[in-house]
């Protein structure tokens, strides 16, 4: 065939026009996007039925009502459930996250033994086997006191196991994390006698004068404390905060007080002795004080005169008297204490002072007061059998009266003063003061057991790990407490077979008690933990495993009697440690948690990047206290505990002369979603023990910033 | 079934901002709820993908009379000028993989249809919308709390807020099988509002006068005498969106009782902000 020009067009032309009209560029170009956007590695969820099951978060001491959405048995999504006694559908961004605890490939796997420096997997049988062996052959050495158990809470079913293994060893050495439910007990026992708790009807009071109480940063029972701050709008109710920062609390309070760390309780003080010589006291309350209501007055007028006051705190006389009458006033007032999260350094003088505002204005078991309530005792364990070991050894002191003097004793002991010691659902190697001493007391301990479903720091020093089963994998009897106006019990359930080879620690703790036979076995005769839960809890467990929760009380008791003689004899201020200029407090934020484990990648997602830069921490300063240091530029930061490199983020919310570092950073385990960001704020704190109460009381510490 | 309902909706919501509490509590609800992924550096905020995202505002004051507010930020959900659909984001996308639902007033986002070309980020005044850099990556077995309604997303393509639009579906797909024309104001609730443990989030049809949003924000039905591309302003005081003035006419309303928080809802020329905050819609001018 010839090609002529003619035809040679027509053929071009009609090729032009036929690929026009055929699909195949816009087939070619939909291929090519499926190809370029078909990514095998990108997961495909496996679609299924939808269920909800209903069960209670333990992250925190909030005990929070949750609704596990399922996919076939694969739990995709948490949420609040709404009428839950406690947070009525809101949910903290922890819980929601809790999924990623559950299947977090950063988990203790299997049990585990420390071989050298290296963590060995071990048998379940095998493991029980070594813990009981070790305790039998302490038992044997007639000091089964040096048997010792550092747990989160005493509240609860498997506290209460761990700490009738105590017992029936013969141990009184059980020991529980400082938390604010700890300083409430502390508190009333100051203040009201021993075996009471305080609560605050935070939902149904018109003023709340609060000393640094993070309402809104995870103080308390977080949601029901998010819950009533919102409210406060609603009911024309009033919040007035004091602290040296604007934290979230003082931003959405009514008026922020701004006040130098460590001097809360001289203005709660000077607050009682503005309230008592203008008469502003509720005389029917302060009639029935004891312990010296005189004295205390006279020490009040003397030495806490609003003009001393004034020097000390930095809030002006006006102010001072302006809040004792508003509050004095107020028809349902109600003071509150505990800096930010509540759970951190507290001294009892602070305590006491904030608390003895609510006594003098008479808000004590009063709709929108404080609560002084019975310790819960919902539980009914069987009466243990004691052999005579037993009974000789729980009868001996407790080797300190809280945590840390524990670890000060073991510290300064040259023979060993603990010989075996039991952590459970707490990290005192991060969470306390110069977590470096902790870690040296820990490493003393011939035989740490540990019972953490993470590797965390205090993990990472045990002997050996009986890892849990995380809240989503078990069964658990959650009381309500940290200042909830109600009394709720509420029953975590597993809502997912054990991801991994773990247990519920309950059950550990009953294998392990009947592995040492004798009586100590015969005091925990129940086939496992369920068992055992449904015979202790046999009063409401009806109730609770019906409902999944049960409300114990939801009122205050009559009247409580009042005892002011800690305070009659004018305790000293602590003062923080060390002579630098400025002075460093610890700042909690709800993004992150200090105690237990390190916040979910989903939380640490959330955190701000003036709070963590890179891996960087970001302190916060008033650019009044920088002298020359630039926002978001470096700086070396110096406390007598040590120094640090931080980067500056200068914030107009900061007292001058304090600088604030968030809690919760700088852990050191391996996940490196959630770990080595940052520093520990707690390893530049050192602790300072109030005398007479012994509480460790370090708010903050004296530091200095320069260049980097 | 019976179609006597059809009027479209507008959902929306309004977000008191003295409520919030900047917790943090709608950011992880949402990742949780849509299969967002995680890295691990995230404190780059610009390569972080945060559909909800919180933000936190200072009147600018110093000590001590210093104060803040969060606030935060789904996707506007714009109705574009005059409201007629016209979004900033919709009208760029050469592929069509953002589209404006008449129906329902979400602007929705078509993960596979996205070639990555970013015009819609933008065009966005919200910087509502992320852009996938790398590949998502969940540790070994987290890919099992991964919700089969949300499509995880690739490599190269744009994602955002949809209202959680899948739990509109679901609602639908109950309402349909119980034989109802419509859904209840409860049935559906983006991720956000139901976590907020303040309650600072309300959620809605701004068309349904029955609904909460509608009551609290009090759309004007008329478009605004001052700038005829502005529809649905707020006729309650208190209430403002963002950037009003540009006539992206968004569907996230903010409430706030402090003046100096309603004011950086724009940038406004000197003595501007005293002219305006006077005028709340067309019914204000009489």
């Amino acid at each position: 065939m010839k090609v002529d020009r003619r035809s040679f067009l027509g053929l071009g032309l009609g090729a032009v026009a036929g690929v026009a009209v055929s699909p195949i560029g816009i087939k070619l170009t939909d291929d090519s996007s499926i190809w370029t956007q078909n990514w095998p590695w990108t997961p495909v969820p496996v679609d299924g039925e939808v269920t909800y099951e209903s069960s209670v978060c333990s992250l925190c001491p909030g005990s929070c009502g949750i609704s596990v959405r399922k996919i076939d048995d694969r739990p995709v999504k948490i949420e609040g459930i709404a009428d839950y006694p406690v947070n009525d559908g809101g949910v903290c961004l922890h819980g929601i996250a809790g999924l990623q605890y559950l299947y977090d490939p950063a988990r203790v796997k299997t049990p585990l033994k420390k071989n050298g420096d290296k963590f060995e997997e071990i048998s379940w049988d095998d493991a029980i086997a070594l813990v009981a062996g070790k305790l039998a052959d302490l038992r044997k050495t007639g000091s089964p006191e040096k048997f010792a158990c550092i747990a989160d809470k005493e509240q609860g079913s498997v506290s209460g196991l761990f700490k009738r293994l105590l017992k029936t060893f013969g141990s009184p050495n059980f020991y529980t994390m400082p938390s604010l439910e700890s300083y409430l007990k502390v508190t009333a026992a100051a203040l009201h006698g021993e075996g009471k708790t305080i609560a605050f009807d935070l939902e149904n009071s018109d003023f709340i004068l609060s000393f640094g109480a993070g309402i809104i940063e995870g103080w308390g029972s977080p949601v029901n404390c998010f819950k009533a701050n919102a409210s406060r709008k609603e009911r024309h109710a009033k919040l007035y905060q004091i602290e040296p920062r604007l934290s979230n609390t003082a931003a959405n309070a009514d008026k922020w007080i701004p006040i130098k760390p460590g001097t809360q309780a001289d203005l709660a003080l000077g607050l009682c002795a503005v309230i008592l010589k203008n008469n502003l006291f509720n005389s029917t309350a302060t009639a029935n004080f004891k312990g010296g209501f005189n004295k205390l007055a006279a020490m009040l007028q003397k030495d806490y005169a609003p003009s001393k006051i004034a020097d000390i705190t930095g809030v002006k006389v006006s102010d001072i008297e302006k809040i004792a009458t508003l509050f004095a006033k107020a028809k349902m007032p109600i003071a509150v204490f505990g800096h930010g999260r509540g759970d951190g350094a507290q001294s009892l003088k602070e305590l006491a002072a904030v608390h003895t505002l609510n006594c003098l204005v008479g808000n004590i078991n009063k709709k929108g007061g404080a609560f002084v309530l019975p310790k819960s005792d919902y539980l009914k364990f069987p009466k243990e059998s004691m052999d005579s070991i037993a009974d000789a050894g729980f009868a001996k002191t407790k080797a300190g009266r809280y945590v840390n003097q524990l670890i000060e004793k073991v510290n300064s002991s040259s023979q060993p003063a603990v010989e075996v010691l039991f952590v459970y659902n707490a990290n005192p190697c991060y969470s306390l003061h110069d977590p470096k001493s902790v870690k040296q007391a820990v490493g003393k301990i011939p035989f740490v057991v540990s019972f953490s479903s993470f590797l965390d720091e205090t993990a990472k020093e045990a002997d050996i790990i009986l890892p849990s089963h995380t809240f989503l994998e078990r069964l658990e009897d959650v009381p309500s407490g940290s200042g909830l106006a109600k009394s709720v019990v509420g029953l975590t359930k597993p809502v997912i077979e054990p991801v991994f080879n773990t247990k519920n620690p309950g059950d550990t703790v009953i294998l392990i008690a009947t592995a040492l036979e004798g009586s100590i076995a015969q005091s925990f005769e129940w086939e496992n933990y369920d068992e055992c839960l449904e015979n202790v809890t046999s009063g409401i467990w009806d109730s609770l495993s019906e409902d999944g929760y049960v409300v114990i009380s939801d009122g205050p008791g009559k009247s409580a009697a009042v005892n002011i003689s800690f305070l009659a004899d004018n305790p000293a201020t602590i003062q923080a440690q060390g002579d630098y200029e400025l002075t460093l407090i610890p700042i909690d934020n709800m993004r992150l948690i200090n105690a237990g484990t390190a916040a979910s990648p989903f939380a640490i997602k959330t955190v701000s990047d003036k709070v963590l830069n890179g891996s960087d921490i970001v302190i916060e300063m008033n650019p009044l206290t920088a002298k020359g240091l630039k926002d978001k530029g470096f700086a070396t930061l110096t406390t007598p505990m040590g120094k640090t490199r931080v980067m500056v983020n200068l914030n107009e919310g900061m007292m001058p002369g304090v600088i604030g570092m968030v809690e919760g950073l700088g852990h050191t385990f391996d996940n490196k979603y959630v770990s080595n960001k940052g520093v520990n704020v707690n390893a530049l704190i050192g602790p300072v023990i109030e005398s007479g109460s012994g509480l460790d009381a370090a708010f903050g510490i004296k530091a200095k910033i320069s260049k980097a | 079934m019976k179609q006597e309902n059809n009027k479209a909706h507008k959902f929306g919501m309004v977000i008191d901002l003295d409520k919030c509490t900047g917790c943090g509590s709608c950011m992880v609800s949402c990742m949780s709820e849509n299969n967002v992924p995680f890295k691990e550096d995230e404190s780059n905020k610009k390569d972080s993908i945060t559909w909800m995202r919180v933000y936190k505002l200072t009147n600018g004051k110093s000590f001590p009379d210093t104060e803040i507010v969060y606030m935060p930020r789904p996707c506007q959900h714009c109705g574009g000028e005059g409201d007629h659909g016209h979004s900033p984001c919709v009208s760029v996308c050469p592929a069509t993989a953002t589209d404006y639902g008449y129906d329902t007033g979400i602007v929705s986002q078509i993960y596979t249809r996205c070639f990555g070309c970013r015009y819609c980020m933008a065009a966005c005044p919200y910087h509502a919308r992320y852009f996938n850099w790398w590949d998502p990556k969940w540790p070994e077995g987290m890919e099992n709390y991964l919700s089969p309604n949300v499509s995880p997303r690739m490599r190269g393509v744009v994602e955002k807020c949809s209202f959680c639009y899948h739990r509109y579906q679901a609602a639908r797909d109950i309402a349909y099988y119980e034989g109802r024309d419509d859904i209840e104001e409860h049935e559906y609730q983006t991720a956000c509002t139901t976590a907020c443990p303040a309650g600072a989030i309300v959620f809605g049809d701004l068309n349904n006068p029955a609904h909460k949003v509608h009551q609290i924000v009090k759309p004007d039905p008329h478009p605004d005498p001052r700038n005829k591309h502005v529809v649905g302003k707020s006729r309650n005081p208190k209430v403002f969106r963002l950037l009003e003035r540009l006539g992206t006419n968004p569907k996230v309303y903010y409430l706030s009782e402090r003046e100096w928080v309603r004011k950086q809802g724009d940038n406004y020329l000197d003595g501007e902000w005293d002219e305006i905050k006077n005028h709340h819609g067309s019914s204000s001018h009489g």
